[in-house]
């Protein structure tokens, strides 16, 4: 795992050892009109693009970051892990995910 | 073409309270032939096929309908994110515990005041203690809970105090929402509309309140949008994102648009597939095409939409005009000349408001006196006007 801490202040509370979830109240689900996955949470719409509909089906509050960035690197060409956490760091503040400490 | 992320189901426009600041119609004995069970759920299922995602279940007050339950549970099963808008009047554990069996995802309850006195009088009927006790009963059952407070001349200097109960009830959310005049709350206006002073007052604790509950509660709070410079992006475009269907059937792009001079659309006669893609209304105003100036050559034509049509009809007579709240309207004027008069020395902070009645039903005996509908005003970016 390359260093992130640089980039640490970017990515709020996302450290690498960081379990992440779904915020109860909070469904990822797909969306067969659009046919693309979406996050309902009240009030609140948040349509995914593949990759992050792929980073949070693998946010099950087992895996840390650094597992889901593994993870996601297996299956794609160019995963950047900055990038995952700047994505999960949006959400936390969206209060849409969760993060519970490794 | 946009597909809408949100359907507000009125399902009646019957209410325990009778708020002066509600946005239901004015006529509501116009809507009294109410959709049946098997009618909302056709509602729900051509929802959810066109791409609607979540379902706001409003009124009036739509614990007032006996197949409320039903209805959440028809919505679950077909995926949508199911939210509650309420009075909490009516909302018994009973009750309760069945919404939540049926998959209920989210309840918004309405507060008028922060104490008692207030609150049931800005209500029209004895009701703080009742919502104060469903809110906890609503985090107890391990919902989302929003607090909902439409905010006006008589109340807004309590913001504080309104928050801290947020914080005592443990809301996710606080919405407080500057009353936006329609229906009854556009009779009620001049009583209404707070001063400047009172606006800034309030927007010193909300700015302390937002940084102080960071990451534990969203605070909404939203101006009366005849201070703003520009007009509000009413319902993210007419015909974009969301749609209504009023307790009758009537479709709507807004809440409000009952009172534009424009065809009817009903899903008793139509698919709402239909209505939202071919239906005159919805092409109405859609896009950016039907703009006059100043808004066809501005830069904010597709941050705004020309703010709201249902506005620009009641403050001009032509929905067709750049919603006056705009400093660049050449009706600027008019939103000018009413926020001077909330502005005078001599105006009074209480002055009588014309309360809505409860009822829609006349075999229900004789209208007393007034509505909540914190529903609608809700500022919920998905629903504005409201």
């Amino acid at each position: 795992m390359r260093s992130t801490e640089p980039m640490r202040s970017d990515h709020g509370a996302v450290h690498e050892s960081g379990r992440p979830e779904l915020a109860t109240h909070v469904w990822l689900r797909f969306d067969s009109a659009r046919e693309q996955h979406v996050l309902l949470a009240p009030e609140a719409v948040i349509v995914l693009n593949g990759t992050g509909a792929d980073i949070l089906g693998l946010c099950d509050g087992h895996r840390t970051v650094a597992e889901i960035v593994a993870e996601l690197q297996g299956r794609y060409d160019r995963v950047i892990d900055g990038e995952v956490r700047q994505f999960l760091a949006r959400l936390v503040t969206k209060r849409c995910v969760v993060i519970s400490d490794g | 073409m946009d597909r809408p992320f949100g359907l507000l189901a009125e399902l009646t426009y019957s209410c325990p309270l009778s708020c002066a600041y509600c946005s239901n119609p004015v006529n509501l004995a116009d809507y009294r032939d109410e959709l049946t069970t098997l009618e909302w759920q056709r509602v729900i299922a051509e929802a959810q096929e066109l791409g609607v995602l979540q379902l706001h279940l409003s009124g009036g007050e739509p614990l007032q309908r006996r197949d409320v339950v039903e209805l959440v549970r028809s919505a679950h099963q077909a995926g949508l994110y199911t939210n509650l808008v309420t009075s909490a009047l009516g909302l018994s554990r009973r009750r309760a515990e069945q919404l939540k069996e049926a998959g209920l995802d989210h309840v918004q309850v309405s507060i008028q005041a922060d104490e008692p006195v207030v609150s049931d009088r800005i209500a029209g009927t004895p009701s703080f203690e009742r919502k104060i006790e469903a809110a906890r009963l609503v985090k107890e059952l391990g919902w989302p809970l929003t607090l909902n407070v439409v905010l006006h001349r008589q109340n807004i200097d309590r913001v504080a105090a309104l928050l801290r109960w947020a914080e005592e009830l443990a809301a996710d959310r606080i919405e407080l929402a500057n009353t936006q005049y329609y229906g009854w709350a556009w009779r009620n206006r001049d009583a209404l509309l707070p001063s400047r002073a009172q606006l800034e007052r309030a927007e010193v604790v909300v700015r302390a309140a937002r940084k102080r509950l960071r990451g534990r509660m969203d605070v909404i709070y939203v101006l009366p949008d005849y201070y703003s410079q520009y007009p509000k992006p009413c319902m993210g475009g007419w015909g974009k994102r969301q749609l209504t269907v009023a307790p009758n059937g009537d479709v709507l792009p807004c809440p409000a648009a009952h009172a534009l001079p424009l065809p009817r659309a009903s899903v008793r006669t139509n698919s709402l597939a239909w209505i939202w893609a071919e239906s005159p209304l919805f092409q109405r105003f859609r896009g950016t095409d039907w703009m006059p100036d100043p808004c066809r050559s501005c830069d904010r034509r597709e941050l705004d939409f020309g703010g709201c049509r249902c506005q620009a009809f009641q403050l001009t007579g032509d929905a067709a005009r750049t919603d006056p709240v705009c400093h660049l309207s050449p009706d600027h004027g008019i939103v000018v000349g009413v926020v001077r008069a909330a502005n005078d020395e001599g105006t009074p902070t209480e002055d009588a408001l014309i309360h809505r009645p409860h009822q829609v039903r006349p075999s229900n005996g004789p209208a007393r006196s007034q509505v909540d509908l914190t529903s609608h005003q809700t500022p919920s970016a998905a629903r504005s006007p409201h």
